[in-house]
């Protein structure tokens, strides 16, 4: 009996170690959800394809012989720079057409980008070569790999950097002030064109980190992977609350860890379902999220 | 101020035509500020106060008419230009940061100014003005009271070193103890020689600090002269003193 209780726990330590890191990879990529939801209440549909295209450009390096630690910022900065084009030739002409409008145009980039990358990179997932050297590290009768280890470093790094740019430097404050209300912060002579691009560089940077971490995590990238963990990052930002950025951090979280302890204590089919489930049962509870406010919405 | 004439204004408002959609709110609107002066701008809701603010500011664009700054046109460009000219406004409604500090809010006022010994300045200035503010820095604005919020806006745009202040309605849903202290910022900031734009429905207070006023209705400027000789009108005193 005692035994089956000793195995209950390290099972669960390890799901619980499997679900951090899955949930880090969330995390940075809802964290770019609802960033762009803040400053312009924008759902941007095709940030998933931002993270596809950091596994991409981190992928193409990496075959390259570069290292980690120069594919990842050359990936971030790739997807944010495509995340400034699509902002620029395509959201920011539509930003004054309504909501419903500019929902469908997100969805309609998000397709686009993923049939264009079909079209130029093949359908075919790709290997992602194993460029750290796997390996695994037991923590007494819990393992947990480099790479797993590396995912969770990362992010912690990158959620303190943003932490400080957005808490604590000027245009930090101007993208607060910006989210709050973009008249009053023109009004103050922020150019909230500048910031909202900014705004939206941030978060594909953060999410083309997350795509070069899940290639390595998964060895498989392809133009349509953005798609399944966008709509999760998605969910995970409303979890948390969309708008704010620890709840982006604790949804991703939230989601990874229930549900790796449902493919772990329950059936592994069933993970995509739960995210969703988990989904309508918070807003049923807590419309505006785990941390989210009772919105102040603007009409 | 008998040069007025001759000179040129600081602010000119010519045949000021605004719509919004289908609606036209501003019917033609003449209005000048000259350097050193408190005018104030009266009238009821809805005459087009505020949206007369939102177009000096760049929020709002002319369909027909101009606005002169420094006999300058400047009614194409972006909100955030007009600050960089010389023109800050604190909004109806306040619009401070609530989740900024006092400090930050300030400092977001001072945003296109780099130079450090300004800002020093200008931030002792406001404290001086306005000590609660002092005490609150380090508080987030949006757990000020009314009255507080209303200086932490005032003192945010006057953070931006303007020339030209827009105020819109710094009295409204305002403890009436607090009102005072800020007609007496007002009074005290003009007297450091920053212009100042007064949007009122508090007549009877704008018109006791201001130089000159104009009168609003519905899209329109139906009076204006000095502020004196208007807070004596008879008309005046019935539609908005309450006499």
């Amino acid at each position: 009996m005692s035994d089956q209780v000793a195995y209950f726990f390290q099972d669960l330590g390890q799901y619980l170690i499997n679900g951090i890191a899955q949930g880090s990879i969330y995390a940075l990529v809802a964290l770019g959800y609802t960033m762009v939801y803040g400053i312009i209440r924008l759902i941007n549909f095709a940030h998933g394809e931002f993270y596809m295209v950091g596994a991409f450009v981190g992928l193409f390096l990496i075959q390259a012989h570069l290292p980690f630690i120069i594919a990842l910022p050359c990936a971030m900065l790739g997807s944010g720079l495509l995340a400034v084009t699509v902002e620029r030739l395509v959201y920011r002409p539509i930003r004054k057409a309504g909501k419903i409008q500019a929902l469908i145009t997100a969805l309609g980039v998000s397709l686009l980008l993923q049939y264009l990358g079909q079209n130029l990179l093949g359908a075919d997932p790709r290997p992602f070569p194993d460029a750290l050297e796997n390996k695994t590290y037991m923590m007494g009768p819990l393992m947990i790999s480099k790479i797993q280890l590396i995912i969770i470093v990362t992010t912690v790094i990158l959620m303190g950097a943003l932490r400080y740019l957005v808490m604590y430097t000027k245009i930090g404050k101007a993208m607060r002030a910006t989210s709050y209300n973009l008249e009053a912060a023109e009004l103050m002579g922020i150019d909230t064109n500048k910031i909202i691009s900014f705004t939206f560089f941030v978060g594909a940077a953060l999410a083309g980190a997350a795509g070069v971490l899940v290639g390595m995590y998964y060895n498989t990238v392809e133009p349509m992977m953005g798609m399944i963990p966008g709509l999760k990052a998605f969910v995970a930002a409303v979890l948390g609350g969309i708008g704010v950025i620890p709840g982006a951090v604790l949804g991703g979280l939230v989601l990874g860890v229930a549900e790796n302890l449902v493919i772990g204590f329950w059936v592994s089919t069933y993970r995509d379902a739960i995210a969703f489930a988990i989904l309508i049962i918070i807003l049923l509870i807590r419309p505006a999220g785990l941390l989210g406010r009772n919105t102040r919405e603007k009409v | 101020m008998n040069t007025q004439s001759t000179s040129t204004p600081i602010l000119e408002l010519k045949n000021l035509n605004v719509h919004y959609g289908a609606i036209h709110a501003l019917h033609g609107l003449n209005l000048k500020a000259y350097k050193g002066e408190i005018v104030t701008l009266l009238g009821s809701n809805g005459a087009g106060k505020s949206t007369t603010l939102r177009t000096i500011s760049g929020l709002l664009h002319p369909s027909k008419g101009e606005v002169l700054f420094h006999g300058n046109p400047i009614h194409h460009l972006s909100a955030h230009e007009v600050v960089k000219l010389g023109i800050s406004q604190a909004p109806e409604g306040r619009l401070i940061f609530p989740d900024l500090t006092v400090f930050e809010n300030l400092e977001m006022g001072a945003f296109l100014s780099p130079d450090k010994a300004l800002f020093k300045k200008n931030y002792e200035y406001m404290i001086s003005l306005f000590p609660r503010l002092k005490e609150r820095s380090k508080q987030l604005a949006g757990t000020l009271s009314g009255g507080e919020q209303q200086m932490v806006a005032m003192a945010r745009a006057y953070m931006a070193n303007p020339e030209l202040l827009l105020l819109d309605e710094p009295s409204m849903g305002i403890a009436p103890i607090l009102v005072k202290a800020i007609f007496d910022a007002i009074v005290q900031i003009n007297k450091q020689g920053t212009t100042i734009l007064l949007v009122e429905q508090n007549a009877f207070q704008s018109l006791k600090i201001a130089h000159r006023a104009y009168v609003l209705a519905t899209g329109d400027i139906v009076m204006e002269g000095d502020a004196e000789k208007l807070l004596n009108n008879p008309e005046i005193q019935k539609a908005y003193l309450g006499h």
